[in-house]
């Protein structure tokens, strides 16, 4: 008998700039059988739905978004496909597939779709946000994130970015292009589209021990005093500290600065040492949207210090550590 | 508060997370659930005294945010607050403003 539907069914963003690769990277995770009970969802841009020729195995289960951007103009139309998928799947009309794959256009904000997974009242008692994995072409990904703010987002939310078209780009221009990605998402593993045998189950898996990647600021080449500068002020703010944290204080400073901030603040990933708990916490915001926070099972390694890493646009990392520690009443001397 | 978030249940927020396997939260039981709205309280009045502004739990199932002049709006949670507090004070409230930081600073001592 096939296993039940989860609780929960993961959905799993694929976005990436125009032309970046994302329907060819989508269409050979297609053809992995690990991904045989998965749902897709794909945008259509334009009057010409070329990606939904592209792709070839999407069954009876793909719904066609017809009205355009799927960030600013049917977001109500991604919910009501998303329903329309799990009520088809309850009825039995479709195969109890239990992962659900989002294509977005090359030209979305991909904050509003998470947002309409996490937000949407009926969505959120039957999906949750799985991985957002972001395609950067090798050939243009450079200039995309010099001229479109929305790509350098893209890269900043992601958990897993896969680098396309390396084959057509030298290795210099890849190995700065690379180099400017992790600037931006210090955390996400890289996947090399064009060379490697894409796992695609390791690729869409939940990431449930990503936090370990996000910890000292020395590892992803920060400036030792924690902060890194960005030709395109995408800043990196890395805080390590020993004290343990007051959660309530930290709850009230980060929901203020998500308020005044979170279109600013692209990524907030951290575990924290909160006061009177035994395990660490971690922590997970993208701009306004913070993942309820979870229990680890036990600290990744023998290092006990809070770690928090900031990913920001067009803000000062030094005043946020200020803030932070004026906040929380962590002292300046347990940093690093 | 936010009307319609009133209406139809707003979405959980993270600071109220409910417990559940893997999920943290301090709102365990009900006792542990009061001491925490009462940390929160004094947690954000220490921030909102700046502005002259007071938050008071009300009945355990929301906040009530005053000014010094008497202004008042219920609010359901910590995403609700600064909303809250922005519109009955009619300016900002940064956690980045320097004037802010060093207020708070100089309270650490």
């Amino acid at each position: 008998m096939a296993d039940a539907p989860p609780d929960f069914t993961p959905v799993t963003l694929i976005t990436g700039f125009l032309g970046s690769g994302k329907t060819t990277l989508l269409q050979r995770l297609l053809l992995d059988p690990a991904l045989s009970d998965t749902a897709v969802l794909i945008n259509e841009f334009g009057e010409i739905g070329l990606d939904h020729h592209l792709l070839e195995r999407i069954d009876e289960a793909m719904v066609m978004l017809q009205s355009g951007c799927v960030c600013c103009t049917i977001r109500g139309e991604l919910s009501t496909a998303i329903k329309d998928l799990h009520s088809r799947r309850e009825r039995g009309l479709l195969p109890p597939f239990r992962r659900l794959v989002v294509e977005s256009t090359g030209l979305a904000d991909p904050f509003p779709i998470l947002s309409t997974v996490r937000s949407d009242p009926v969505l959120r008692h039957h999906f949750c946000l799985g991985n957002v994995i972001t395609t950067v072409d090798a050939v243009n990904g450079a200039r995309q994130l010099d001229a479109q703010p929305e790509s350098i987002k893209q890269v900043a939310v992601a958990d897993r970015l896969v680098l396309t078209k390396t084959d057509l780009a030298t290795p210099e221009a890849t190995d700065r292009l690379t180099q400017r990605l992790r600037h931006i998402n210090p955390g996400a593993p890289l996947w090399c589209g064009a060379e490697d045998d894409l796992d695609a189950a390791a690729l869409l898996s939940a990431d449930d021990d990503g936090v370990e990647r996000w910890q000292p600021a020395d590892r992803h080449g920060h400036t030792p005093d924690g902060h890194h500068r960005h030709a395109d002020d995408i800043r990196t703010l890395a805080l390590n500290f020993d004290e343990p944290i007051d959660w309530t204080r930290f709850g009230i400073w980060l929901t203020m600065l998500l308020h005044r901030h979170g279109d600013a603040l692209l990524r907030v990933k951290g575990i924290l040492n909160v006061a009177d708990t035994a395990t660490p916490v971690a922590v997970h915001g993208v701009q306004h949207l913070v993942h309820p926070p979870r229990h680890l099972g036990a600290w990744p390694d023998g290092d006990r210090r809070s770690r928090l890493v900031f990913v920001a646009r067009g803000l000062d990392p030094a005043m946020i550590e200020r803030s932070f520690r004026a906040f929380s009443g962590v002292p300046h001397t347990s940093s690093k | 508060m936010c009307a319609l978030c009133g209406v139809l249940g707003g979405p959980e927020h993270w600071t109220d997370a409910v417990a559940r396997p893997g999920v943290f939260t301090l709102n365990t039981d009900a006792a542990a659930r009061r001491r925490e709205r009462m940390n929160r309280v004094a947690a954000a009045n220490r921030v909102l005294s700046h502005y002259r502004m007071n938050l008071a739990d009300w009945q355990g199932s929301a906040f009530v945010l005053s000014t010094a002049t008497g202004k008042t709006e219920i609010v359901d949670n910590l995403a609700h607050l600064w909303m809250a507090a922005e519109r009955l004070l009619g300016r900002s409230c940064d956690p980045l403003d320097e004037e802010l930081i060093a207020l708070m600073e100089r309270e650490l001592g």
